[in-house]
């Protein structure tokens, strides 16, 4: 230290500074730009926000409250609400704009509101997209118009960025039998979380419940998620159960709509609600134990229920609980319908529709199986015994693409059902299967299971044609997936001209022809093809697999028609479920277009509530 | 002569922050002075076990508004330690940086308070400023001035915006230039030697005793510094001097503020000369089921006015069941306030209090 003690007269050298510019600002005439990242006053973008309500959830200063606007309409996967902030609580955090899933939530870089009235100080953000009229151009703002109802255009500060979002926007993974392992067999593909990867990935749920909307039976999901982020698979089951009573069914093969509709999923990948459920039903060996359902007093009233598939056991289920006597009538020797045939064993295992089903039974519900309605048992005498009687028949007959030879070709459901619940089929070493959807896709790859097993070292080819191109391919965007990965070959956009002979009237191969257009401009189905372009596809088994038809031969005619049915050949019921004879119900893929299990759950559900209404009723009527 | 009660604070000119002292003057001379806090009671401990582990992140920075950084820290590495998170090391470097930017930005304000309270207004002015400057830093980094809410559990909240680093440096090389100028007006002053040296000195022994930190600890000859004992975020990647002075008093204090700015300084150049490159962030649970494992914890780090404590209890909730800040200006600002503040004079007052750097906020939390 040489000088401690300091100068006394060097401090004048500051005198320079007067001579010098002066730093300051000359506010407002010298404003100063905010910074890119500013978090200012919020913008939301009303289009992309779905009204989930997670800023208002995580907000510290409880600034955020979701307010219903009536212009909105709620749609699948979007609530008519609207975050409103409270700027007199507002903190500037930002973490509003961290959790927003879909990212519609910004903070702007205005940051003047200039108002004489309190009650200006909540409002609800917008964008100005929306809101022309108090978005401004950066020329006509000034400090005079500084509010929060005039804003500068354009100002984005503080946005969402995908990498620091406060959700996970990834799934656990599933773990799957690699595609080169699973052709070979019919072991299931998708194996299962563990308790800690399902304990993991449900963890990741925001509890916005925009999935419980979605789903048409309106499952819990929300709180059977939690329960089993806490350990407690028997407290979801008892969720599960409350709306949906084939959790091991559903958990594997449901459609899935809440995935569809998961806020996770607009940036990332959404929860897997389903591999869940599933994981909550296959951790539970024994249902009986765990829920511990009380049937109330038998109340006598006898139900018949035609046809064991989702719709039928769900109804079972839902009437037994409340006292009534059900039987339940079907051709099949099992429970499930539709599901005991079409899904293939990789992707729904007999056991796990007979878990589901065997609980309904132990409730109590008689089931008739192998008893096909019109033959082993009359209609008209379930008609006249019964109280109730509830049409859950579905969609059986496949059809046929009535080309020229196709008489020669094997219809899908039969081929399904034969593997499944029969003997397996003999397949060619070239099979084409004709349709884009979800039973296409299920025989397709299990006609391919079924060459790698028969034969073993060869060459096969499995192909499929369909009138649809990718983008609006009906099946399951996984399944087309895992299909490619299995080596199914596509060619979409052909349709079936003529299943070609050879000289011995065997298949030889099927003329395609290039479609125009899928559907009319009002949007029906009605294909139109190139004649002249066209394209030979060799083979020598082919499949339909085009959809499929319902059979109700086995109502008698002066009952039948007294039903009627909808302009897309669906039997009409009303919102109780109850078809224009007063005591026959009906649901499921007779009913709805959705062509699901969950869908036809909901319409159990219905038809539940229904039947109590029509008990009331009719109470009251007697009096 | 008569004995008087003086009332100090908490409207003072010399007096900055709500607090307040109550002194026992016979004449011009202290008897007796009782620091009076309480002015700024908010009760972020207890509000803090009413909020979530995210939502706590936000509040913990209001506790001190010169540098709320230090806070952000000190809870973010009290999370990432009960909940084993592990922290990304580009986070680590870029946690570094920017708390010592904080500690800068809060020495320039607290040379404005020292130097105003003394009267040397242009040295006070000219620190504002250039406080100012590193405030546009932060803004540029996180989007606000004064509460950044930025280290956020994990890693930070963002990475650096494009040209950032550019930006550091010529903003610190600009403020560099000007230390010349402080010495000459303020620091090698002689008005400023004659009114600060001797001036509220503190022996070695009682600095110990009576729990000094920071400044007023090192101004009594002793090293002491968190940075280098228990080394966090990147502190232990390089190599920097704990400035030490020998007097204990109120000029030795103010004069190792200078210092530890100049060292802060050169740390960030060697900082961002090393800073890699990669992921800033390692994503945390979800907010809305985020529930840590039961423990306890205390970790500490060296604000800028010295350790900075919280011991954190967690049940294995999703909100803390105990927070407990142990923050520098309690010690400095109650119990080594009062000693020193006896048998000084009236005028002397402020002097003493804002050379032992207090902040009242932290006392009231």
């Amino acid at each position: 230290m040489k000088n401690m003690k300091g100068s006394l007269l060097k401090p004048f050298k500051a005198v320079r500074f007067l001579f010098k510019k002066p730093k300051t600002l000359r506010y407002p005439f010298e404003p100063k730009a905010p910074a890119l990242r500013t978090r200012g006053f919020h913008i939301n973008d009303w289009e992309k926000c779905t009204g989930c309500g997670n800023c208002a959830d995580i907000c510290p200063n409880e600034a955020i409250e979701m307010i219903k606007i009536k212009e909105l309409k709620t749609e699948v996967g979007k609530k008519n609400e609207r975050p409103q902030i409270d700027y007199g609580r507002c903190c500037w955090c930002g973490l509003c704009v961290d959790i927003c899933p879909p990212g519609s939530l910004k903070l702007s870089r205005d940051f003047f509101h200039i108002h004489f009235d309190t009650k200006t100080f909540v409002f609800i953000p917008k964008d100005e997209r929306i809101d022309k009229e108090h978005f401004f151009n950066g020329k006509d703002y000034s400090i005079l118009k500084a509010s929060l109802i005039h804003r500068k255009k354009d100002y984005d500060g503080y946005t969402s960025d995908f990498k620091y979002t406060l959700f996970n926007p990834e799934r656990v993974p599933m773990p799957e039998v690699k595609p080169e392992e699973r052709i070979l067999s019919f072991i299931e593909q998708v194996i299962g979380y563990n308790d800690e990867e399902a304990k993991n990935e449900a963890e990741r749920c925001l509890e916005c419940k925009l999935c419980e909307e979605a789903c048409p039976a309106h499952l819990k999901i929300s709180d059977y998620i939690k329960a089993i982020y806490e350990g407690k698979p028997d407290e979801s089951l008892r969720k599960i159960y409350e709306d949906n009573p084939i959790p091991a069914i559903c958990g594997r093969i449901c459609m899935a709509h809440c995935e569809d509709a998961c806020s996770l999923s607009i940036r990332g990948e959404s929860l897997a609600i389903r591999w869940l459920k599933r994981y909550a039903s296959d951790s539970i060996k024994d249902y009986k134990a765990v829920l511990e359902q009380n049937i109330v007093k038998p109340n006598g009233k006898k139900v018949a229920i035609i046809g064991a598939g989702p719709s039928g056991l769900s109804l079972a289920y839902f009437l037994k609980l409340q006292g009534y006597d059900i039987e339940v009538f079907d051709a099949l020797p099992g429970g499930g319908g539709m599901l005991r045939i079409g899904p293939p064993i990789y992707r729904l295992p007999l056991e796990s529709i007979d878990k589901d089903v065997d609980y309904i039974a132990s409730l109590g519900v008689k089931f008739n199986f192998n008893t096909l309605v019109g033959k082993d048992i009359l209609f008209e005498d379930i008609y006249k015994n019964y109280d109730i009687i509830y049409l859950s028949t579905g969609i059986t007959v496949s059809r046929s693409t009535k080309v020229k030879n196709s008489d020669k070709c094997i219809l899908a459901l039969k081929f399904l059902k034969e593997n499944k619940i029969g003997k397996r089929q003999k397949v060619g070493k070239n099979v084409i299967v004709i349709g884009g959807g979800n039973v296409a896709m299920d025989t397709a790859r299990e006609a391919l299971r079924l060459q790698h097993i028969q034969y073993p070292s060869e060459k096969t080819i499995i192909k499929t044609i369909s009138l649809e191109d990718w983008d609006i391919m009906p099946a399951k965007e996984e399944e087309v997936i895992e299909a490619k990965e299995e080596g199914v070959v596509f060619n979409p956009g052909w349709g079936p001209k003529e299943v070609v002979l050879d000289e011995n009237g065997k298949i030889k191969g099927l003329l395609c022809m290039k479609v125009k257009s899928v559907f009319d401009e009002k949007g029906r189905f009605s294909p139109t093809f190139y004649e002249d372009k066209e394209l030979f596809l060799k083979g020598d088994m082919i499949i339909e697999a085009i959809g499929q038809a319902p059979d109700f031969s086995f109502i008698p005619k002066e009952l039948f028609e007294k039903i009627e049915f909808t302009q897309r050949r669906k039997v009409k019921v009303d919102e109780n479920g109850q078809t224009t004879i007063s005591k026959v119900f009906a649901g499921g893929d007779i009913v709805n277009i959705n062509l699901d299990a969950v869908t036809a759950i909901a319409d159990a559900k219905v038809s539940a509530e229904g039947i109590n209404l029509y008990f009331k009723n009719k109470k009251q009527n007697s009096k | 002569m008569r004995e008087l009660e003086l009332y100090f604070g908490p409207q003072h000119m010399g007096m900055v922050g709500n607090f307040s002292i109550t002194l026992s003057v016979e004449g011009d001379k202290i008897l007796k002075a009782t620091s009076n806090p309480g002015y700024l009671h908010r009760g972020f401990e207890k509000l803090m076990e009413y909020r979530t582990w995210i939502q706590n992140f936000p509040l913990v920075c209001r506790i001190n508004v010169i540098e709320p950084d230090s806070m952000e820290m000190v809870y973010a590495m009290a999370v990432e330690k009960l909940n084993k998170i592990e922290v990304p090391e580009r986070a680590n470097f870029i946690r570094s940086v920017y708390l010592e930017l904080a500690r800068v930005g809060s020495h320039l304000f607290g040379l404005w308070a020292y130097s105003n309270m003394l009267g040397f207004d242009t040295a006070a002015q000219w620190a504002m400023y250039h406080r100012d400057l590193i405030l546009d830093l932060f803004e540029e980094l996180t989007g606000a001035r004064v509460y950044h809410i930025y280290i956020n559990p994990g890693g930070v909240r963002r990475d650096f915006p494009k040209g950032f680093k550019e930006k550091i440096v010529k903003t610190l090389h600009s403020i560099g230039g000007c230390v010349p100028d402080y010495n000459d007006v303020f620091f090698n002053n002689r008005v400023f030697y004659e009114r600060a040296s001797g001036i509220g000195k503190l022996s070695q022994g009682d600095a110990i005793k009576y729990g000094a930190v920071g400044q007023t600890l090192n101004a009594t000859g002793i090293s002491s510094d968190i940075r280098k004992i228990e080394p966090y975020a990147a502190y232990d990647k390089v190599d920097f001097n704990i400035p030490v002075r020998e007097n204990g008093d109120a000029h030795s204090r103010i004069l190792i503020v200078r210092d530890e700015m100049i060292e802060s300084v050169h740390m960030i150049f060697k900082l961002l000369d090393q800073m890699p490159e990669g992921e800033v962030w390692n994503r945390t649970p979800n907010p809305f089921k985020w529930n840590i494992p039961e423990g306890e914890t205390y970790v500490r780090v060296e604000s800028s006015r010295g350790e900075l404590g919280l011991y954190m209890v967690s049940d294995g909730g999703d909100k803390p069941y105990r927070v407990h800040f142990k923050t520098p200006s309690y010690n400095n600002g109650l119990v080594i306030l009062e000693k020193l503040l006896k048998g000084a004079n009236i005028a002397d007052v402020g002097n003493i209090m804002i050379s032992l750097y207090i902040i009242a906020p932290e006392i009231d939390r």
